[in-house]
């Protein structure tokens, strides 16, 4: 049953007014219940393009951060990719000391409201959490990403966040290439420096896949507004419509341009598509093209946009991890009576974060594991109007270490839909690397690159992100992000 | 934001466009395109050819036809107003070289990118012919510009209102049958490069088209303009727009370009409702 916001709230306030004063030893801590994250009410958030999750009230946070008990091991912050103090940030979050909460994790993390709503957080930092363990359930772990989240918002909604100083002109240039997490945080670390930084996107709007792939009901695109003016404002400048190695090569970049360094985080941008016959069918789409349509060119807003969408009523998703609940949740906002997600594997294997599974299941997507396409179909006119499914069984665990799914011979049979959405992942963009010379890539496509500097063979030429990880994370890619500038501000240190 | 700094009627439908661009005119190559998109959040991203360049002034020449909304708003636009977001030069330049002798097809509003490629094949010392063709003689442009550079230059017209009644298929057998041309491009509807195609393909003539399909970002991140060629998936945005005529799927192409028919059949009542581009002649 859905539970309300007011409710939620009452009943932490409640539990706070009990627990007001009387010392807590861990045990105690460990009993306080887990805050349920207050949420739409999946039949009104169906209809609707805005935020699912509404974020805890002053009293949850406090009453979740209670719930840590400050380990001394600190294993959380093990799990997470940029070590932030952990317990240090909740410890003030509990005080009610939001603005330096979020100071503690700025140190670490530059896009605390974004991590906070997006990290796979239980498989980083709260899958180590002790609370968790002494439950045997990591779904009782202390719910660091929601605390995370709420403190950043609130920094943000009250004016608590302080503009990072910055150094005098240090007479160098730098380019960044793309404008999602691994190009904000490599901007951001290098104007503190006083270089002066342009950063260069390809589309008409700045902010990579927060922007364009990952739907405004999961990440509210005035969230990554935001943190763009603050990178604008520390005096970063942003020219949009700049495809690098089209409308400027990168050695034009720096031999005619004057840039002293480089950094690229261009994305894991190409869609990976099945190779199935029919593929081309009118109506089937890659997720990338659906997502795009939907957030960046703003289709949803149907008589208001001008870029139109495909109208479906049933819709097969292929894939399982976040790429395909967006494209299937999306789905289902613009409309589709039915929308199925066929994963060839099951729900264990998922890569998809256990929330965003949780929400697609409560907004009525369905399921249909261990299922693998084999082709397409279309009518005289050349519209899907059928996909054959084979079934599969599990099994030897496979080099990710996940059992295999094995199709079982003459199982296969054709179902109907109207709308194929691909979503098995994306490969690096190979733009650059085909217009620059020096740049070597591995045999996926991945740039090359120094684990501790994040310089590629190309010398000042560094990168990070999905470029070079592959379709990874946000908070891998604003890691890189950091790594690379700390080795560029050294590099254009010690540059005659 | 790129200034417009001249605009001319060239048809009922057809305006030419120079607008300020001086990255992108220095960058350009012969088949290269654009992607603008006007109207803040809610403007659509459309493809358009770079007909020519002006590298010294630094801007940049569209030729285009109003056909749905975004093409009307552009023709709304006067010198002196902005084009908020304007991206390029995208796609792979034509492979222009000396092949001998050159036939260049195109077809309504095709002529226009065309026209640099004529430009190009001359100067790489070819011989050109051109065959130019529309519905009717209202539709026809840059026959001038054409004679100007070409050795040759067959005018066709549907209805035979102007020039030969003809299609440009017509001479272009003829041609294929008196003197076999070394390399063939064609640009134009779809239908008519399919059938311009389908016409050198028995006497094995290297053909050149361009293909226009669907595009949003054009920088091969979401597969929307994906075509089949010769069995193989590619995107027309980045290993494109020209392919070997030949190996085209062309069938699937053209079901493809109707993906949003009846939804773009909407805003185009919407676009002549509101946006009515004042009757007129070049
Ligand atoms: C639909 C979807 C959902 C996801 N959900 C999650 C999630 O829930 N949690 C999570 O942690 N991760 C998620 N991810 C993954 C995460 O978004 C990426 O790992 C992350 O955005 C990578 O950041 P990046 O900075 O490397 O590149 P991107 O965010 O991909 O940005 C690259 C930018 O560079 C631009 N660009 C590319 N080439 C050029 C060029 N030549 N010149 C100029 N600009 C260029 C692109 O247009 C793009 O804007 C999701 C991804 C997708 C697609
Ligand atoms: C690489 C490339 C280069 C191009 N160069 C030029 C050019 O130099 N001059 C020019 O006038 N046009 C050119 N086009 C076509 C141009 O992009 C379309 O006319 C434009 O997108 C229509 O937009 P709209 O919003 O005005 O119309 P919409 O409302 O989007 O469409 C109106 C009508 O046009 C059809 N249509 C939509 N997109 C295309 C398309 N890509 N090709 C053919 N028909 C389409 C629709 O089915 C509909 O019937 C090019 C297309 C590509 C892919
Ligand atoms: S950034 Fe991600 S992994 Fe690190 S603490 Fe925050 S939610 Fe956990
Ligand atoms: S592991 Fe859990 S309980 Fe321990 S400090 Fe980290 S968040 Fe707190
Ligand atoms: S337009 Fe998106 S890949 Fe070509």
């Amino acid at each position: 049953m859905h539970v309300t916001k007011e409710v939620l709230d009452a009943q932490a306030k409640a539990l706070l007014e009990q627990l007001n004063d009387t010392p807590l030893r861990p045990k105690d801590r460990a009993k306080i219940p887990l805050q349920e994250m207050p949420s739409q009410a999946p039949e009104v958030r169906v209809c609707n393009m805005e935020e699912v999750a509404l974020g805890y009230t002053e009293n949850q946070v406090r009453l979740e951060a209670m719930r840590c008990i400050q380990c001394k091991n600190q294993p959380c912050i093990a799990g997470c990719p940029v070590s932030i103090d952990i317990p240090a940030f909740i410890a003030e979050a509990a005080k009610g000391d939001y603005g330096k909460s979020v100071e503690i994790i700025k140190e670490s993390s530059l896009l605390p409201s974004i991590c906070g709503r997006v990290c796979p957080q239980e498989v980083q930092c709260q899958k180590f959490c002790t609370v968790g363990k002494m439950h045997k359930d990591v779904e009782q772990s202390v719910s660091i990403g929601r605390i995370e989240r709420f403190v950043a918002d609130y920094a943000r909604e009250h004016g608590l966040e302080k503009i990072p100083s910055i150094k005098p002109d240090s007479g160098r240039k730098v380019a960044v290439v793309g404008s999602g997490p691994a190009s904000i945080s490599a901007a951001a670390d290098l104007r503190r420096e006083g270089h002066t930084v342009m950063m260069f996107e390809a589309l008409h709007k700045a902010g990579g896949v927060l922007v364009y792939g990952i739907p405004e009901f999961r990440l509210p695109k005035k969230i990554v507004e935001h943190e763009l003016q603050n990178l604008k404002d520390m005096g970063v400048e942003i020219r949009p419509n700049y495809l690098v190695g089209k409308t400027r090569k990168i050695a034009d970049l720096m031999e005619k341009d004057g840039f002293d360094a480089v950094f690229v985080g261009s994305g894991a941008g190409l869609p990976k598509f099945l190779g199935i016959e029919g593929e081309n069918y009118v109506g089937v789409f890659s997720a990338n093209e659906y997502l795009t349509r939907s957030n960046l060119m703003k289709a949803y807003a149907v008589g208001k946009s001008q870029t139109p969408l495909y109208r479906s009523k049933n819709v097969a998703v292929f894939g399982g991890g976040n790429v395909a609940m967006d494209a299937a949740r999306t789905a289902k906002r613009l409309g589709a009576e039915e929308v199925i997600v066929v994963y060839r594997r099951t729900e264990v294997e998922m890569p998809a974060r256990r929330e965003e599974v949780t929400h697609a299941k409560e907004e009525g997507i369905k399921f249909l594991f261990l299922h693998a396409p084999l082709k397409i179909t279309a009518n005289e006119k050349g519209r899907v109007n059928g996909v054959e499914l084979i079934t599969c069984e599990l099994g030897e665990p496979d080099a990710s270490g996940r059992r295999r799914p094995v199709e079982i011979p003459g199982s296969e049979k054709i179902y109907d839909f109207d709308t194929a959405i691909i979503a098995i992942g994306n490969d690096s963009n190979p733009l650059i690397k085909a217009t620059t010379d020096g740049i070597e890539v591995n045999r996926r496509g991945n740039f090359i690159v120094n684990e501790e500097t994040c310089e590629t063979t190309l010398k000042g030429v560094y990168a990070g992100g999905d470029i070079v990880l592959g379709a990874a994370t946000v908070i891998l890619a604003m890691g890189q992000g950091r790594r690379a500038a700390k080795a560029m501000n050294t590099y254009l240190k010690g540059l005659a | 934001m790129n200034k417009i700094l001249a605009k001319q009627r060239l048809s009922k439908e057809v305006f030419r466009m120079e607008i300020e661009a001086p990255e992108i005119a220095e960058a350009r190559h012969p088949g290269q395109f654009i992607i603008l998109q006007m109207g803040g959040d809610f403007g659509e991203r459309i493809p358009l050819t770079i007909a020519n360049a002006d590298p010294v002034k630094g801007s940049i020449t569209l030729i285009f036809q109003a056909v749905g909304e975004t093409t009307h708003r552009l023709a709304l636009l006067e010198p002196g107003d902005t084009i908020q977001n304007l991206l390029g030069p995208l796609g792979k330049p034509t492979d222009i070289k000396k092949y001998g002798k050159v036939v260049c097809v195109g077809g309504g509003i095709g002529v226009a990118p065309l026209f640099p490629i004529v430009e190009g094949m001359k100067k790489a010392g070819n011989e050109v012919t051109v065959i130019m063709g529309a519905r009717t003689k209202e539709l026809l442009i840059m026959e001038e510009d054409m004679r100007a550079i070409a050795d040759e230059v067959i005018v066709v017209t549907d209805d035979g209102s102007y020039g030969r009644k003809a299609l440009v298929t017509v001479p272009l057998k003829e041609i294929c049958e008196e003197d076999k041309p070394d390399c063939v491009v064609i640009i134009g509807p779809p239908v008519m490069m399919k059938f311009a195609a389908l016409t050198t393909k028995p006497y094995g003539i290297h053909t050149i088209v361009s293909l226009n399909t669907i595009m949003i970002d054009g920088t091969g991140m979401c597969g929307g303009c994906r075509v089949t060629i010769g069995g193989e998936t590619k995107f027309v945005c980045v290993d494109g727009p020209e392919f070997d005529g030949h190996l085209v799927d062309w069938d699937n192409m053209l079901l493809r370009l109707g993906t949003y028919k009846s939804e773009e059949a909407e805003a185009h009542h919407r676009c002549h409702i509101g946006l009515k581009i004042n009757e007129g002649e070049a």
